[in-house]
C-alpha cells in the first residue's frame, strides 16, 4: 500500500492559495478538507500542520483573515486571497508548470533521443 | 516602492510579539472550531460520538507541537528571547541594588574618563583645526629649540625661495584697543599676512577676506576679517557689519567679512578677534619691524606641502635657504635650521608635552577600564558562584549551557549599557563646561572639546567591549557546573594560601591608586607651596593695573609724560604705599622680552658671542619697592637717570654670576647690548621668578624707563586697602586722566593663574584620576572581601559554633584583603615617591618627603579598606551558625 505522504510546505502554500483562488473564502478546516478530497487522502494525517502555513501565508499578505460564522453557525476564522496573492499564485502557477512539464520531459527522453 | 515579502513578514514577527496573547487565543479557537467541524462530519459519516472525537483529534496531529511550530513562526524566537533575557536581567539587577549601583557607577565613571580624555585628545591632537586638507599642513619652527618666530624678511625669502610649499602664511598675536563708536575695548587679535586665509583654503562666512593683492607696503591694508565668535558676541551677528569702518588703535579700520564657524585661528587654544593684515603692524603695535631681519617678532609660519612632497624634503628646502640666510645677513641670521610641526599647539614647544600628557592621560584612563572591568568581572564571578544553584537547576531542567551564557552575558551588556549612558551623559556635561571655560581672564583661551561622532563611537565600543570582557568573567565557571554535585550539596574546594591571577591583578590595582593617590597629594601640596614661595617680588596685596599706550594713540615723548602722570596720580590715592612701573610685569603677561648680553670688551657683537640671554624690564624709581624687590647692593634708579644721563642698569644676581662671575665685583661693571650700547650696573637685586615658577635661576636686567621706553605699562599698586575697593579707585582715577584709556586691572596673585595653569591642570587631572583609582579599588576590594566572605559563609559559621570571637571571624574572612591592600599601597606609595621626580617639572616644589603626604596617603589608603570592608565584614559578624547549619 502506498503512503500518505507528508506534503512539502512550498506545495501546501500554493496548494492553500489555489482552493482559496478557487472556492473563495473558506476557514482552516474547509481548506484542510478540500486539499484532501483533491489530493486523494494525501494530506488526511497531520491537518493541524496547516495552521502555521495560513499563519506563513497571513504574514507575508498573499491571504486575509477574518471572523465569520461557519455551516453550523459557529465563530470561525475565514480566510481569503489579497490581490497580491491572486498575483503570486499566477507567478506561482506558472512555475510550477514549467519545473513540471520539464521534469516530465525529462523523465519522457530516451537514450536514443539523447545521443 | 513596495517593500520584500521577506520584510513584511519580519515587521509581523516583530509585531507578533506584542500581540502574542490575542494570537494565541485565536489559534486556540480555530483548533476548536477544526476538531468540532471535523467531528460533525464523523458523526454524520456514521461514528459514534465518541470514537468521532477521537478520529478527528487523530487527523488532527500533535496539537502541542503545532501550537510550537506556529508560536515560532509567529515571532521572532531570538529577539523573544532577548527580551525575555532583557527582562530576567533587569529583574536580577533590581533584586541586587547594591551591585547594580556599585557595577553602573564603576563603569560610568570608567568610560565616562576614556570619553573626557578621548575628547579632549580630539579636539587637541587627532582634529585641531577645521580647515580643508589638514593633513599637509605644517608649521616652520626653528631646528635648534621648537620656537617658531621668525622676522618678516626672513619669512619672505621661506615664502618666495621655497619650492616644496604650496605657499607660506604668518601671524603674530597682539592686543589691540577697538572702538566701535561705543565703549572702547581690548581684543586680542592676529596680525596676519595677506595670503593667511587663501593659505588655509578657507572661504569666508560673510563678505571677503584679504588678499596678498591687497597689500601694498607699511599701512597700506587696513582691514579686518572678524572671526565669526567674535562677530556674534561683540555684533550680535549683524550681517550689515561688512563696509563699517571702526577704530583700532585711533586708526581707521573696514570691516571686510567674517571667518566660518569653528574656525577660530590657527592656535587650537587661543581665540583671536579679529585678523589684520601684517603689513598694517606700525599701526597695530606701534612699531615698524617688517624690514628689521633681526628683529623676530612673528609668531609663526605655516603652510600646505605641494602635493607629492614629503616632510623630509621640505625640511630639506627649508634649511637650504636658512643656510642662504646664515651666509647672506651673518649679522642676524644664525643657527637659520628648520623642521617641521603641527601648528596648532605652537609646535612642539606646547604640543610635545602636551601630547605626551595626554597620552599618559589616555593610557591612564585605558588602565582605569581595565581595572574597571576586572573588578565587575570578579564582582560578576562572586554573583556567578553564588547563583551556582540556580544555574544547576536550570540546567537540571534541560536549558542549555549556551542559553545560560546568553542570559549572564545580557545582564553583563545591560550594566555596560547603562554605566555606558550615565558615563557618556557625564562627560557631555563636563565638556561642555570645558568648553566654555576661559581660563585666564587675559587670554582669550578656550578649548572647544565637545563630543563629536568620534567620540561616541568610541565610547559606544568601549562600553560593548567592556561588557563582553567582564560578562566573559564567569564562563568558565558555568561550561564547568556539574549540576549533579552543587544540587547534591557538596562543599566547593577552597584552595587557600595559592595566590590567584586576581589577586595579583588587585594588588596592580590598588597600587595604581595608591601611585594617583600619592602623585595628587605631592602636586596638590606642591601647588600650595608655590603660592607662598618666593617670586622674587611680593604678590600679596598689590593689583595689576595695565593698558598699552599706542591703544590711544600715545607714542614717545607724550607716552612718557602719560605714565609719569599716571605713576603721581595712582600714587596719591588715599591707602596706596607704593605704585611703580614696569613695561612687562613678571610672571603675567607670559610674554617677555629678552635680550641678548655681551661683555663689555666684546667688538663683535654677532648672536653667537653673546654671553647671555637675560630678560630685560623697563622699570620705574619705584618699582623695586611697590614689588618688595629685595635691592642687595648698589642703588636703584632715580627720576634723574634719563635720556640725557648716562646708561644704567640694575641686574639680578643670576646675571651678575653668569656675566661678572660674581655679584662683589659686579657693581660699576659695563656690558652691552646687541646695538653695541654700554650699560653700568649700579645695583643688584635678588634672583625672582620671570617666566615660569619652574624655571632655573635666570638673569635679569631692569633698565630705567626713562632711557628705555614701551608704550607697555604695568603699573604695580601695593596697599592695604581693599583691594577691590583699591581697584575701584584706581580705575576712576585713570578715567580722569584718559577715559579712552582701556585699563585690564586684578590682583597680583590673582594674575598668577597663567603660569600657574600647568599645575593647577596636573593637580586636579591626578586629583580625579586618585579619585576614581580609590573608587575602583573600593570595589575592587569590596568584591574580593565580599566573595571570600560568601564563599567562606560554611566555615565562618562552624568557626562561630565553635567559639570564635570576633576578632577571629573578621581575621579569618577579611585577613587576606587587607594584606593584599598593605601590599598594594606600600608599591604604590613608593612608585608614587620616585614619580614625583616626573611632577616636579610640571608642579613647582613638588615633593613627597613631606610628613602631609605620607600621613595623607596612608590615611587615604585606610579610609579606603575600611570602606571597602565594611559590609563583607558585617555580613561575616551577622552570620547565625545556627540557621546557616540548617540551610544545606
Amino acid at each position: 500500500m502506498k503512503q500518505k505522504t507528508d506534503v512539502p510546505q512550498g506545495t501546501l502554500a500554493l496548494m492553500v492559495l489555489k482552493t482559496l483562488d478557487v472556492l473563495g473564502p473558506l476557514h482552516g478546516y474547509g481548506i484542510a478538507r478540500r486539499i484532501e478530497q483533491i489530493s486523494g487522502d494525501l494530506l488526511a494525517v497531520n491537518q493541524g500542520t496547516l495552521y502555521p502555513v495560513l499563519l506563513k501565508l497571513e504574514q507575508e499578505g498573499v491571504i486575509a483573515s477574518e471572523w465569520g460564522a461557519s455551516e453550523n453557525n459557529r465563530r470561525a476564522r475565514f480566510y481569503r486571497l489579497t490581490r497580491e496573492g491572486r498575483k503570486q499564485l499566477q507567478v506561482e502557477t506558472q512555475d510550477w508548470q514549467q519545473t513540471a512539464a520539464m521534469i516530465e520531459r525529462f523523465f519522457a527522453a530516451k537514450a536514443e533521443d539523447l545521443s | 516602492m513596495k517593500s520584500p515579502k521577506w520584510l513584511k513578514r519580519f515587521f509581523a514577527r516583530l509585531f507578533g510579539y506584542a500581540t502574542s496573547r490575542a494570537q494565541e487565543q485565536r489559534l486556540q479557537e480555530e483548533i476548536a472550531e477544526h476538531i468540532a467541524l471535523q467531528t460533525a462530519d464523523n458523526i454524520s459519516a456514521g461514528l459514534s460520538a465518541a470514537e468521532a472525537r477521537r478520529q478527528a483529534n487523530l487527523k488532527f496531529g500533535a496539537v502541542e507541537a503545532m501550537k510550537e511550530d506556529h508560536r515560532s513562526q509567529r515571532s521572532l524566537q531570538p529577539f523573544e528571547n532577548l527580551l525575555r533575557d532583557l527582562r530576567f536581567a533587569l529583574r536580577m539587577l533590581r533584586k541586587s541594588p547594591g551591585f547594580t549601583i556599585v557595577a553602573v557607577a564603576t563603569l560610568a565613571m570608567a568610560i565616562g574618563a576614556n570619553a573626557v580624555v578621548f575628547s579632549v585628545l580630539n579636539a587637541l591632537i587627532l582634529h585641531p583645526l577645521h580647515i580643508p586638507q589638514a593633513e599637509t599642513f605644517y608649521g616652520i619652527q626653528h631646528g635648534n629649540d621648537a620656537l617658531s618666530y621668525q622676522s618678516y624678511p626672513d619669512y619672505l625669502d621661506l615664502r618666495d625661495r621655497n619650492r616644496t610649499f604650496d605657499d607660506i602664511a604668518a601671524y603674530d598675536a597682539a592686543l589691540v584697543g577697538l572702538d566701535t563708536g561705543e565703549n572702547p575695548s581690548r581684543a586680542w587679535i592676529f596680525l596676519a599676512s595677506g595670503n593667511y586665509f587663501d593659505v588655509l583654503r578657507l572661504q569666508p562666512f560673510l563678505g571677503r577676506f584679504f588678499h596678498a593683492s591687497d597689500e601694498h607696503g607699511p599701512n597700506s591694508a587696513p582691514y579686518i576679517v572678524l572671526s565669526y565668535a567674535y562677530w556674534r558676541i561683540h555684533f550680535q551677528g549683524d550681517r550689515g557689519v561688512v563696509g563699517r569702518v571702526v577704530q583700532v588703535n585711533k586708526h581707521p579700520f573696514t570691516i571686510l567679512g567674517v571667518t566660518p564657524p569653528g574656525f577660530h585661528g590657527t592656535l587650537v587654544f587661543f581665540n583671536p578677534g579679529f585678523f589684520v593684515p601684517l603689513v598694517n603692524q606700525e599701526q597695530v603695535e606701534g612699531v615698524n619691524d617688517l624690514s628689521a631681519r633681526g628683529h623676530r617678532f612673528i609668531f609663526m609660519t605655516m603652510g600646505h606641502l605641494r602635493p607629492g612632497v614629503t616632510p623630509a624634503q621640505a625640511t630639506a628646502d627649508l634649511n637650504s635657504i636658512g643656510s642662504y640666510l646664515e651666509k647672506t645677513y651673518p649679522k642676524d641670521d644664525d643657527q637659520r635650521t628648520f623642521t617641521l610641526n603641527r601648528p596648532s599647539l605652537y609646535g612642539d614647544y606646547l604640543g610635545k608635552p602636551v601630547r605626551a600628557f595626554m597620552t599618559g592621560l589616555m593610557l591612564l584612563s585605558a588602565l582605569i577600564l581595565l581595572a574597571a572591568c576586572a573588578n565587575l568581572g570578579s564582582l560578576f564571578g562572586a554573583r556567578a558562584a553564588d547563583r551556582s544553584r540556580e544555574v544547576a537547576l536550570r540546567l537540571a531542567l534541560g536549558a542549555s549551557r549556551s542559553r545560560i551564557l546568553r542570559q549572564l552575558f545580557t545582564e553583563a551588556l545591560l550594566l555596560s549599557v547603562l554605566g555606558g549612558a550615565v558615563g557618556l551623559w557625564g562627560s557631555f556635561v563636563l565638556l561642555g563646561a570645558l568648553s566654555n571655560w576661559q581660563p585666564f581672564s587675559r587670554w582669550p583661551a578656550q578649548l572647544p572639546v565637545n563630543p563629536d561622532a568620534n567620540v561616541y563611537a568610541v565610547a559606544l565600543l568601549l562600553t560593548l567591549v567592556s561588557g563582553f570582557l567582564f560578562g566573559a568573567v564567569p564562563v568558565r565557571q558555568v561550561l564547568h557546573t556539574n549540576p549533579y554535585e552543587i544540587i547534591k550539596g557538596a562543599p566547593r574546594g577552597v584552595i587557600r594560601g595559592r595566590i590567584t591571577i586576581r589577586e595579583v591583578a588587585l594588588v596592580v590595582q590598588i597600587s595604581i591608586c595608591a601611585l594617583l593617590v600619592t602623585s595628587s597629594v605631592v602636586a596638590v601640596r606642591g601647588l600650595m607651596r608655590s603660592l607662598h614661595s618666593n617670586f622674587g617680588f611680593d604678590p600679596e596685596s598689590a593689583i595689576i593695573a595695565d593698558t598699552d599706550l599706542s591703544m590711544s594713540g600715545y607714542s614717545g615723548e607724550r607716552a612718557l609724560q602719560m605714565q609719569k602722570r599716571m605713576i603721581d596720580a595712582v600714587a596719591t590715592i588715599p591707602g596706596v604705599q607704593s605704585a611703580g612701573l614696569i613695561d612687562w610685569a613678571p610672571l603675567v603677561s607670559g610674554g617677555t622680552i629678552d635680550s641678548r648680553v655681551f661683555r663689555d670688551a666684546d667688538t663683535d657683537l654677532r648672536p653667537a658671542n653673546s654671553v647671555a640671554v637675560s630678560f630685560m624690564y623697563g622699570i620705574s624709581p619705584e618699582y623695586f619697592q611697590a614689588a618688595r624687590t629685595t635691592l642687595l647692593a648698589g642703588r636703584t634708579f632715580t627720576w634723574q637717570d634719563d635720556q640725557n644721563a648716562p646708561r644704567v642698569a640694575v641686574i639680578n644676581l643670576e646675571f651678575a654670576r653668569k656675566v661678572f662671575g660674581s655679584a662683589t665685583n659686579a657693581l660699576g661693571q659695563y656690558f652691552k647690548r646687541p646695538d653695541g650700547t654700554r650699560l653700568q650696573v649700579v645695583g643688584i637685586v635678588e634672583n625672582g621668578k620671570y617666566q615660569s615658577l619652574t624655571e632655573d635661576p635666570s638673569p635679569a636686567v631692569f633698565l630705567p624707563f626713562l632711557q628705555s621706553p614701551s608704550t607697555q605699562t604695568y603699573l604695580v599698586v601695593r596697599s592695604d586697602r581693599d583691594l577691590a575697593q583699591m581697584a575701584a579707585a584706581i580705575r576712576s582715577t585713570m578715567r580722569t586722566l584718559d577715559p579712552g584709556l582701556p585699563v585690564y586691572m586684578g590682583p597680583w596673585n590673582q594674575e598668577l593663574a597663567t603660569t600657574l595653569f600647568g599645575s593647577r591642570i596636573a593637580a586636579i587631572t591626578l586629583g580625579v584620576m586618585g579619585a576614581i583609582g580609590a573608587m575602583l579599588s573600593i570595589t575592587g576590594i569590596f568584591g574580593m572581601a565580599a566573595y571570600s566572605v560568601s564563599k567562606r559563609l560554611r566555615e565562618l559559621g562552624i568557626r562561630m559554633a565553635l567559639g570564635a570571637q570576633r576578632k577571629e571571624v573578621l581575621q579569618a574572612a577579611l585577613g587576606r584583603a587587607f594584606k593584599l591592600l598593605a601590599i598594594g599601597s606600600t608599591a604604590g606609595l613608593l612608585l608614587g615617591i620616585m614619580a614625583s621626580r616626573v611632577l616636579a617639572s610640571i608642579v613647582y616644589q613638588a615633593t613627597p618627603r613631606d610628613p602631609v603626604v605620607l600621613a595623607g596617603v596612608v590615611a587615604a589608603m585606610l579610609l579606603l579598606g575600611l570602606l571597602a570592608t565594611w559590609i563583607p565584614a558585617r555580613r561575616a559578624l551577622s552570620i547565625d551558625p545556627a540557621m546557616l547549619m540548617r540551610e544545606d
